[in-house]
């Protein structure tokens, strides 16, 4: 383009005046709608000071709250890497008929509501539901108690992880994995020195994404938890009760843990964007 | 699984091909099968559960609860703040995208992060954030009040909540298509003569067009469905500001099961539309790369 000079602006490129209107009603829409709300928690959280924020975090039932929102994604996440492991090697390495069919029920937990997804358990293991007297005979609780909670948050992030791997595994093809397994390779051996390399970084990615909601999960956890403190209670579900008993500095105190997370959680994917641009190709919700 | 399961169909099947191209590549029976298992017992059965507890109410029963005049206002509530929060998010989407992918400005790199802070930050974080930006005397509600807007506990409420919620569907599905347009016709339209503007939009916009559907439509149909953002600035009045979600937290709260899961059919219906939807622009547009 060194031979249009004569041309101050290449004709792809929009005039300065278009640029900075352009970027300040961007910065503007971006800086109301989502830096706002964030300085907003932070400046709520710490309105009495530090010490009553960090009292807020220490107490018994927020610390509880924040073991089961840990133990719910220490469950999650794994589970729902191995099925997208599963989805991805089945899809991406093989031919069978149906496979957009799979592909779409796979996404379907990402357009249904999440109270209509915590709603399906109830319906299921609920007092009401399926195995609802089954359940009491044999003095197991699910609804109201840890399982549900687990059971709704792999729900809402199922399709994370597989949709992130899906893409990723179908754009390197079956080559490597099928010189790997002429040489004699096993399956296993192959997934772990072929394909597990090749995939790693999308993995993590999904992994990231997944840990972010799986935390964070409101609506459908909500409706199968049963708010007891102390026991069933998860992060996002202690912030609104405080809230709600307009204990304000407490409430925004544990949102503000959750916002720190999620800007860990935006940084790690930032850097992981540069480092490995691939990674982006999954675009997953 | 141990490399027995494995390298164990292999074996067996390679003698019987199942499928005219067979993979050469170990696993596939056990694959899917872990697969459809657990897609099963994860989705499909729950989600059957409803469709089979909603089937035990009489059609006259099913519409008395899924079409009330309260359960109507909350759909109305639903879809209508779902759709204009999806329109805003349309415009900046694209505006963002825009300024994301031609420009260069300081901070960039910031900017870029911050568009997916709506999929990282806890929906119920969001909310109750919003709620207080947004009250009578809250930092941007209290600038509103005096000019006769209510913000807060009010169906704008709802929709401030899911312009939040759906901005990154419309930025993250407009953004590969954009960085991938080539440059060459818009070369040519501005050889050609074409203003700018009349480029932009002439020959920009219509091929963003299946991306910008896209996205429209995953922010809508995430909007329906949200509920953490928006209960703590919704109000949750009936009849004005009670989200159709919430309506069966209600339900489920009175223990009128079968009502609950009516409302859920048809909010599962309108999900399954919009994907349905989804798909065939998606298809529609691979018809022109």
């Amino acid at each position: 383009m060194a031979s249009q000079t004569a041309r101050a602006r290449h004709p792809t490129e929009d005039p300065l005046w278009a640029k900075l209107v352009v970027l300040g009603l961007v910065l503007l829409f971006l800086g109301l709608v989502l830096v706002l709300p964030l300085v907003a928690v932070f400046a709520e959280a710490l309105r009495k000071g530090v010490q009553p924020a960090l009292d807020a975090i220490n107490h018994p039932d927020a610390i509880a709250a924040i073991k089961l929102s840990l133990i719910t994604a220490a469950i999650t996440v794994p589970f729902n890497a191995l099925f997208g492991l599963c989805a991805a090697w089945a899809i991406a390495k093989h031919h069978f008929p149906g496979k957009p069919l799979l592909i779409t029920l796979i996404d379907l937990p990402f357009s249904v509501s999440p109270v209509v997804a915590g709603l399906m358990y109830v319906m299921v293991f609920g007092l009401q539901g399926w195995f609802g007297e089954r359940l009491i005979d044999h003095d197991i609780k699910i609804i109201f108690a840890v399982p549900g909670i687990v059971l709704a948050t792999i729900f809402v992030t199922f399709p994370f992880i597989a949709r992130e791997l899906i893409p990723l595994m179908q754009e390197q093809g079956v080559s490597e994995e099928e010189a790997a397994v002429s040489m004699g390779a096993s399956g296993l051996y192959t997934f772990w020195r072929v394909t597990a390399p090749n995939v790693r970084w999308g993995l993590l990615y999904g992994v990231l994404l997944c840990n972010a909601r799986a935390m964070g999960e409101f609506g459908a956890v909500s409706v199968v938890s049963g708010h007891i403190r102390g026991l069933t209670n998860t992060m996002p579900l202690h912030v609104e009760i405080l809230y709600n008993e307009y204990d304000f500095v407490a409430a925004f105190a544990v949102a503000a843990l959750l916002c720190l997370l999620a800007i860990v959680t935006l940084v790690l994917k930032g850097i992981l964007e540069i480092a490995q641009p691939d990674v982006k190709r999954g675009g997953g919700h | 699984m141990t490399a027995e399961t494995i390298s164990a169909p292999r074996s067996s099947r390679s003698r019987r091909p199942l499928f005219r191209r067979r993979s050469a590549i170990p696993g596939f029976g056990l694959t899917l099968g872990v697969t459809l298992t657990i897609l099963s017992l994860i989705v499909l059965i729950p989600l059957s559960a409803i469709a089979l507890k909603a089937s035990t109410l009489s059609p006259a029963q099913f519409a008395a609860a899924a079409f009330s005049e309260r359960a109507l206002a909350a759909y109305r509530l639903s879809f209508g703040t779902a759709l204009v929060a999806a329109v805003i998010n349309g415009v900046f989407g694209v505006l963002t995208t825009w300024a994301l992918v031609r420009y260069e400005f300081p901070g960039k790199a910031i900017v870029n992060a911050l568009v997916d802070l709506p999929f990282a930050l806890p929906t119920a974080v969001a909310g109750i954030a919003l709620a207080t930006l947004y009250s009578p005397n809250g930092w941007v509600g209290q600038y509103l009040t005096p000019l006769g807007i209510k913000a807060a506990y009010n169906p704008v409420g709802v929709t401030i909540a899911l312009i939040f919620i759906g901005l990154p569907f419309v930025v993250r599905t407009l953004e590969p298509v954009m960085r991938d347009l080539s440059a060459d016709v818009e070369e040519a339209a501005a050889s050609l003569g074409a203003s700018r503007i009349a480029t932009i939009a002439r020959v920009i916009l219509p091929a963003l067009g299946p991306a910008w559907l896209t996205g429209f439509a995953l922010a809508f149909a995430r909007g329906v469905g949200e509920y953490g953002s928006v209960i703590f600035i919704a109000g949750n009045m009936p009849y004005k500001s009670e989200i159709a979600p919430l309506l069966i937290i209600i339900q489920l709260e009175q223990f009128e099961y079968a009502n609950a899961a009516a409302i859920a059919v048809v909010m599962l219906a309108v999900s399954f539309l919009m994907l349905l939807v989804i798909n065939a622009v998606q298809a529609w547009s691979r018809r022109f790369v």
